[in-house]
């Protein structure tokens, strides 16, 4: 039989640019030292998992994004989603209120409780919550740059379910870097918004010290167009920046480094993903230990939840999603993640069906307890190929963190506009790539069909929920105390203006039915608000 | 004499903040040479309306995600009307379903590309539209 010439095979570039060879070898591997770069899961530098024994012991947190409507609907479908076995939940809230806006604001309109659940005071929140004992779960608010205010509302609700805040477990998404670079709810400026988060780490670190008062989010820069190895270097950028902000105020790393999580996309090349998880795991742990000095091994692990996928999916053929998501959980459980979370086969379309979000939760279960992934730790860890492949990544993730540092740092990257050029810059070139067919997409370059109309039902918008959230808005407004929210709201200024925690004063506001935007306002007078760079 | 060149504003109205799309066809058009705007995030209507007459744009393309796509579009055609720019050439772009496309082009709206559409679709309707205005 002839043997193919390796000439002949075509040759494989990563999307990180990384060249690809047919066959690897001891050779490829025979300069990583097994001790020091790769070593036990749960020891340092933690590539193969930051626990000992991972999903042996148990299996990662199955957490579906939902939100929806009303504060009641969400709350239904919270408890439906604990029903079936859902770990965690993770919550949606609709544009307006991740601006910072209440219902009644003219620039809501048309969006109130459209892609998550409208909350303008702490009465909506408390509604959302009510008979789930929120000790015993843990939560996601995904929500930005008024993070502070929906922690704040978060720890009322714990206060009026009796639970001391020292059991409260959950995450606020609050990366503000981040949504300058994609997603895009960003209100104030940079080093205003830094600041707030610096508040709430300090706050935390303090009185809920089981909470993670940001999650540093890959996710998002890879989903407007980064390569892997630009999500890491550009997440970790983001993450050591907070970290500046926190020992600013005279914190030692190890005093909250340990509660600081990220949040990862998977999509595209397996093997690609894998190292580049393997690979940040060792690279965050060398930066908290060698750089920041930390000596808690809990402070250098990097733990994130990683999934969705959303940037991988398809319009075409939209039932094939469900099988990309099955690939994605088995990614991401092969990468070493605590959490997971698939985008569902109808999210390119609609928010997720029930049947849908129940299918993807039921993708992990089948993975988690059919497939085996359970039985042992880190199986890819000693491939050749996977162990050359997270060296070459790490290499490549401090290069280009190496890039954001000679601009001046990740605040003046982002306000001069740099990361945003560079991650819109990848988004074109990866289209053309699609549409030319050089990256194949099933049902969109290859196997393409003529297609029926796809059988998908879209979440219906109840464009009544604006005028029930404005009546409860005026009803409140009538109920409250209103000189309490003026005084609380004064105080919020003064801290605001001065460098004093504003955590406790906006604690104090929510708890006098204050609305999100009235809180919102103060900072927008205090801070102003950022002026996006446009030019590409 | 060359000819001149095509000025196209595209904008993300509302509150939605997924501009991938909008920039990615940003890029498309520069490359195709026309002269592009992009008005940046969370614009409102009476704001996109005013750099289109700024920027004297032949084309305003709309880039919406949130499923807010009926209202701000209608939005638009109203207040084109009403400035007397009735013979730009607006386009809307996004997560856009097929059943909404009919409505779309009721209004007003002279093409849609929804999630999927091609780059060069989108730079050919373009400059066979503006040719024949």
């Amino acid at each position: 039989m002839k043997k193919p010439k390796l000439e002949e095979l075509k040759e494989v570039i990563l999307e990180s640019g990384i060249k690809v060879k047919a066959v690897y070898s001891p050779e490829d591997v025979k300069d990583i030292n097994f001790e020091k770069e790769i070593g036990q899961p749960g020891d340092y530098p933690f590539t193969r998992g930051i626990h000992p024994f991972m999903y042996c012991k148990r299996p990662w947190t199955m957490r579906q994004y939902s939100g929806f409507g009303t504060a009641k609907e969400t709350n239904e479908r919270f408890k439906w989603l604990l029903e079936q076995g859902q770990t965690a939940l993770n919550v949606a809230f609709d544009l307006p209120t991740q601006l910072g806006l209440d219902s009644d604001d003219p620039f809501a309109e048309e969006e109130v409780g459209r892609v998550g659940m409208a909350i303008d005071t702490l009465k909506d929140l408390e509604e959302a919550f009510t008979d789930i004992p929120i000790n015993r779960i843990s939560t996601s608010l995904t929500i930005n740059p008024v993070a502070s205010v929906m922690l704040a509302m978060y720890l009322v609700v714990a206060e009026k379910q009796s639970i001391p805040w020292d059991q409260i477990r959950g995450t606020t998404q609050n990366d503000i870097l981040k949504e300058y670079l994609g997603r895009g709810t960003w209100i104030f400026p940079v080093e205003p918004s830094i600041r707030l988060i610096g508040d709430m780490v300090e706050f935390c670190s303090k009185n809920v010290p089981k909470f993670n008062p940001f999650s540093v989010c890959g996710y998002h820069i890879r989903e407007s167009g980064a390569t892997p190895v630009q999500e890491m270097a550009y997440a970790f950028e983001i993450a050591i920046t907070y970290i500046q902000e926190v020992l600013k105020r005279g914190l030692n790393i190890d005093d909250f480094a340990g509660r600081i999580a990220f949040n990862f996309d998977i999509h595209g090349n397996l093997w690609e993903q894998v190292a580049k998880f393997r690979a940040g795991r060792r690279l965050w742990a060398k930066i908290l230990k060698e750089r920041f000095g930390a000596r808690n091994p809990r402070s250098m692990i990097l733990r994130m939840i990683a999934g969705g996928g959303g940037g991988g999916l398809t319009i075409q053929q939209p039932e094939n999603n469900i099988v990309r998501g099955a690939y994605y959980a088995l990614i991401s459980a092969l990468s070493g993640t605590q959490t997971m979370a698939l985008c569902s086969y109808d999210e390119a379309y609609t928010i997720p069906s029930k049947k849908a979000a129940l299918l993807s939760l039921r993708t992990m279960q089948i993975l988690a307890d059919e497939m085996g992934l359970k039985d042992t730790v880190d199986p890819l860890g000693g491939s050749y190929y996977v162990e050359w492949l997270t060296d070459k990544i790490e290499k490549k993730i401090v290069k280009c963190m190496k890039k954001v540092e000679e601009t001046g740092g990740m605040v003046k990257a982002v306000e001069s506009g740099y990361i945003q050029r560079e991650v819109s810059r990848q988004a074109y070139i990866r289209e053309k790539k699609i549409q030319s067919g050089e990256i194949t997409k099933i049902g969109v370059n290859k196997y393409v069909m003529k297609e029926e109309k796809a059988d998908i039902k879209f979440h219906p918008f109840n464009p009544k929920v604006a005028e029930e959230q404005k009546k409860k808005l005026k009803e409140i407004k009538t109920q409250r105390n209103n000189s309490e929210v003026k005084d609380a709201l004064g105080g919020l200024k003064e801290a605001a203006q001065t460098s004093e925690n504003v955590m406790p004063h906006i604690l104090r506001a929510v708890k006098s039915y204050a609305t999100l935007g009235e809180i919102t306002k103060i900072f927008k007078d205090t801070f102003g608000e950022f002026k996006e760079p446009v030019g590409l | 004499m060359s000819e001149k060149k095509i000025r196209v504003v595209i904008a993300k109205p509302g509150l939605d903040g997924h501009d991938t799309g909008a920039k990615v066809v940003v890029h498309a058009l520069k490359d195709a040479g026309m002269e592009v705007i992009y008005t940046g995030l969370h614009r409102t209507i009476e704001e996109i309306v005013n750099t289109a007459v700024e920027e004297d744009a032949d084309v305003i393309g709309l880039s919406i995600y949130s499923g807010a796509h009926l209202p701000l579009s209608r939005k638009l055609m109203e207040q084109l009307e009403e400035t007397g720019l009735t013979d730009r050439l607006v386009l809307v772009g996004g997560n856009i379903p097929q059943r909404d496309i009919k409505t779309l082009k009721e209004f007003g709206v002279c093409e849609v590309f929804p999630i999927g559409a091609k780059l060069d679709e989108i730079v050919n309707f373009i400059k066979k539209s503006v040719k024949e205005k």
